[in-house]
């Protein structure tokens, strides 16, 4: 392979450096109404009286939305694929507050100054309602967070909204009480996960306005431009063909980017007004009124026999999924599809809980969903287990793990919403993964512990899985079209967002044209332009729409041999392709591709050749990986240090390396955040404390010594020359690995996330008084 | 009010409002490079050059800048051209929201101290968060980057 698993330089880097225009607001209109939004001062509360009179009177005011100006449809902001997996209980203003921040009405105007006057000088009575603000009091909590009649499920998913709860699920394999009952040691543990915040640099964007033909344009900072298309046309009835979606660069997405936030209002203004509008999110209201990850609770109980074999797993999970249920159910299948299958030689698994309503900000899509939560609880669990048996946790995860080959029959049970896929693992790495990786970090000499006299260090590690797209359910597209003078437009619905893919997918086509990238120019994410995609989530784009494109290139190649067959007087199999000319074999007459595209364009019997090709995966090959840290822990003041994190990845073959570590190291990062600190955090009252970066610490970077990233050779036949995905599995196991490490220094187990300095104390005290 | 600002060498007239800060003047009038990424000075992406210096634009009144030269990433495009090469090769580029202004500080510590070591590095821009990246491959380039003498 000349350009695939090649080094090249990512295809807009240097006019993103240099400062070109590229994001949402640097295409906002200059004279865009601002709108400005209201956001409730109680976490529950009914709206009772709106006096927005005096604002009104301002001048340079536009309008006052409120519940009143909108129909009300109820839809899901999460940005999914149609039907949704999520219920509909969410309208684009109510008469319902839900949570601190929740929005109450919105100010259009002039400027931002008028609407911020604007907004001091509206009045708004509440009633305000007993809210719920602990998740694992919601269920048949006396309160009931959306008592509204019009909201529903879409299909099952277990939607039982008097009872608090967004989505339910249940599924055995086995008898899970049986087993454990005849297994020789049982650990039982409950783990906790706290919300994190995604902090992607560029807030919330939207703006909007009417083109020349009437239809409303918008710009949008979105993962999934198609679908915001819908969902606007769904919850506004507007029609789907008046209206265009444009995804330009993207500052960052990490699956917040997914769903819908501020595009109903601004498309709403726009669309009634004939003006071009815009909303940027302050900080604040990203923290405080966009999305975090679920918190959960964790109730595992794992069983082995005298021989070293995991006999079961039981996997009990609350899930707070916050005011609203945008991926309530989705995170939660996750939690249990792309971690149980890690372990898959026991008899019996089960896999069972709720996600609830509460009065926080949303919960919704955060890369590694319900992935990082899950691995933190088996993983740590399953070094607990070693303990209690007095077996050597790596040997155990070797005897026990996944390996290729082999399958699960979680993989048929568990989908996203419906049933899931079967499938067998035709790439697995991890045995070699675990291998190189115990060797990188020298887990030899370093395991258990190292004590100085006033430092301790030790090393930790957890596996990982995750999946490559949704099987059946995802669908990417991709054009390509030959130009005069031999190159290529490579377009895509597949969503950029800083991930690389309009880098990875060019040197896909690239690749299979046998040209070079510079050849192929692509145009990503325009629901007028480019052929539809579901988008940037799950995992799914170098794998569902690098196939597209890759069976578009493959597709094209042989329209140019055919017509190259015609001007060469010969049959197609006479012709030799090598990317820059075409051969008759027989009579070595040739023509090269600067003069056969020029002729098809200008001379002789003309045409334009273009092709679509679109692909819907039918297996979602998981990648895998093992991680590795070592820490030096203070021994005073219990201040821990990463000094090294180790990961090994298998995700086949790696379309572009750099870029592919990029996303390794990337996320491994925002892993050790939440692991270490990165907390969202709530006062008794409901209010968000950590709601700027001040308060909400990422880590930066003094907090980064050392990551070592490394791939195996592995090659998945079904993915595009051999890759499956990358950009989530990097994230899942710096918790495990972390709690893995202060166990092995101090002996202690921290079983509710972030592990900070504090906690750790609090342990050692209590372990130091036994 | 009107005030005169010196931008990327080039002297101007801007209409601005008296506690306007200068991130909005520049936005307003497309030096779009100069990026908001909150709301008390605590992610860098505002960065501009002020006599040289970096600093956050977002909490700099522009009525303040009269006299004073501002520079954003356009007005130092070779060597951001030079850093972006770095970046590519060590394939550090993510996002990219955060990258004009890493370009305008890297370039500002390669005055200063182009001999810079890791930690000095690390202290010069620990402002300038990135979410994307991890930052190792970052370091890496920005290291290259100093240490081109070209
Ligand atoms: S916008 Fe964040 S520091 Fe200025
Ligand atoms: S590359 Fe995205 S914030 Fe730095």
């Amino acid at each position: 392979m000349k350009v695939v698993n090649n080094k090249v330089h990512s295809v807009d880097g240097l006019g993103i450096m240099k400062g070109r225009k590229a994001y949402t607001d640097d295409f906002a209109e200059k004279d865009s109404l601002i709108i400005k939004v209201l956001r409730s001062p109680h976490p529950f509360a009914k709206i009772k009286k709106i006096d927005d009179q005096e604002a009104k009177k301002l001048t340079g005011v536009e309008m006052v939305l409120t519940y009143k100006d909108f129909k009300r449809i109820p839809f899901t902001r999460a940005g999914q694929g149609y039907p949704e997996p999520s219920p509909h209980d969410k309208f684009v203003l109510d008469e319902y507050v839900r949570y601190i921040g929740d929005e109450v009405l919105a100010v259009v105007g002039s400027s931002d100054e008028i609407c911020r006057k604007a907004l001091d000088l509206i009045k708004v009575e509440y009633e305000v309602l007993e809210p719920i603000l602990d998740f694992e009091q919601a269920i048949d909590n006396q309160v009931i967070i959306h008592p509204e009649p019009e909201i529903h499920e879409m299909f099952d998913i277990g939607f039982k909204p008097k009872r608090n709860i967004a989505a339910a699920y249940e599924m055995n394999v086995g008898d899970v009480e049986k087993s454990l009952a005849a297994c020789d040691y049982v650990i039982r543990e409950t783990f906790y996960t706290q919300a994190q915040a995604h902090v992607m640099l560029e807030p919330h964007t939207v703006n909007a306005r009417m083109d020349y033909q009437n239809r409303i344009c918008i710009y949008s900072a979105t993962q999934t431009p198609f679908h915001v298309r819908r969902i606007i046309s769904q919850g506004l009835e507007i029609p789907l063909s008046k209206i265009r979606v444009i995804k330009p660069r993207v500052g960052g997405g990490f699956g917040g980017k997914q769903a819908i936030h501020g595009e109903m209002l601004v498309a709403f203004v726009t669309y009634k007004t004939g003006k071009p509008a815009k909303i940027v999110y302050t900080r604040k209201e990203v923290f405080e009124s966009s999305y975090t990850r679920h918190p959960m609770r964790l109730e595992m109980a794992l069983g082995a026999d005298k021989n070293g074999k995991l006999k079961a797993i039981d996997a009990k999970v609350l899930s707070d999924t916050g005011a609203y249920g945008e991926h309530a159910l989705t995170v939660f299948m996750v939690t249990g599809s792309k971690v149980l299958p890690l372990y898959n030689k026991v008899d019996s698994v089960r896999f069972v809980g709720d996600v609830v309503y509460t009065n926080h900000t949303p919960a919704g899509a955060f890369r590694g969903y319900g992935a990082i939560q899950g691995n933190f609880a088996l993983e740590s669990a399953i070094d607990i287990l070693c303990v209690k048996m007095g077996v050597d946790p790596i040997k155990f995860r070797q005897e026990n793990m996944m390996k290729e080959n082999e399958t699960s029959p979680i993989f048929a049970i568990m989908g996203e919403g419906t049933a899931g896929t079967a499938m067998n693992m035709d790439t697995c790495k991890l045995e070699e993964c675990v291998e190189r990786g115990l060797k990188l970090i020298d887990w030899q000499s370093k395991y258990p512990r190292i004590e100085t006299e006033d430092k301790i260090k030790s090393v930790g590690m957890a596996i990982a899985m995750q999946g490559s797209g949704i099987p059946y359910i995802d669908m990417g597209a991709a054009t390509i079209k030959l130009n005069d003078d031999g190159f290529y437009n490579l377009m895509v619905g597949a969503t950029e967002i800083g991930q690389g893919s309009d880098t990875v997918l060019t040197q896909i086509a690239a690749e299979e044209l046998m040209t070079s990238v510079d050849k192929v120019v692509i145009y990503s994410s325009d629901t007028d332009l480019t052929p539809f995609d579901v988008g940037a989530y799950a995992s799914s784009t170098t794998y569902v729409s690098g196939n597209a494109v890759l069976r578009a290139a493959k597709e094209l190649k042989s329209r140019m041999v055919e017509e190259a067959a015609r001007i060469l007087e010969t049959k197609i199999e006479n012709i030799d392709f090598d990317g820059k000319r075409f051969l008759n074999i027989n009579d070595k007459k040739e023509i090269s591709l600067i003069d056969f595209s020029n002729q098809i364009t200008y001379s002789h019997e003309q045409k334009q050749l273009q092709v679509t090709s679109s692909y819907v995966g039918h297996k979602s090959p998981p990648p895998f990986m093992a991680g590795f840290v070592e820490i030096d822990i203070d021994k005073e003041t219990y201040e821990v240090e990463i000094i090294n994190y180790v990961s090994v990845v298998d995700c086949g073959t790696t379309i572009n390396p750099m870029l592919a570590k990029g996303q390794v190291d990337g996320a491994i990062v925002q892993g050790l955040g939440m692991a270490f600190y990165e907390d969202v955090q709530y006062s008794k009252t409901g209010k968000l404390i950590s709601s700027d970066m001040l308060n909400y610490k990422i880590p930066t970077r003094l907090d980064i010594k050392n990551l070592t990233t490394v791939f195996v050779d592995s090659y998945e036949e079904s993915g595009p020359f051999g890759a499956k995905s990358v950009g989530e599995i990097g994230i899942d196991t710096p918790p495990a690995a972390l709690a893995n490490a202060v166990y092995n220094a101090l002996g202690i187990r921290i079983t509710k996330l972030p592990i900070t300095p504090e906690k750790i104390y609090q342990e050692m005290r209590k372990k130091n008084e036994k | 009010m009107k005030i005169n600002l010196n931008i990327n060498g080039v002297s101007k007239a801007f209409l601005i409002q008296e506690n306007e800060y200068l991130l909005e003047v520049l936005r307003r009038n497309d030096y779009t490079s100069v990026k908001r990424g909150c709301d008390n000075t605590s992610c860098g992406v505002c960065t501009v050059l002020f006599d040289g210096k970096p600093i956050p634009s977002c909490s700099m009144l522009a009525i303040r800048c009269e006299g004073h030269e501002i520079t954003t990433v356009e007005g130092i495009e070779k060597e951001a051209e030079k850093l972006a090469n770095y970046f590519g090769e060590l394939g550090a580029d993510q996002c990219g929201y955060c990258n004009p202004s890493m370009a305008l500080t890297v370039y500002s510590l390669k005055k200063e101290n182009k001999h810079a070591t890791d930690e000095e590095i690390k202290a010069y821009l620990v402002g300038n968060l990135c979410r994307c990246t991890g930052y190792v491959a970052q370091h890496q380039a920005i290291k290259k980057y100093l240490g081109d003498e070209s």
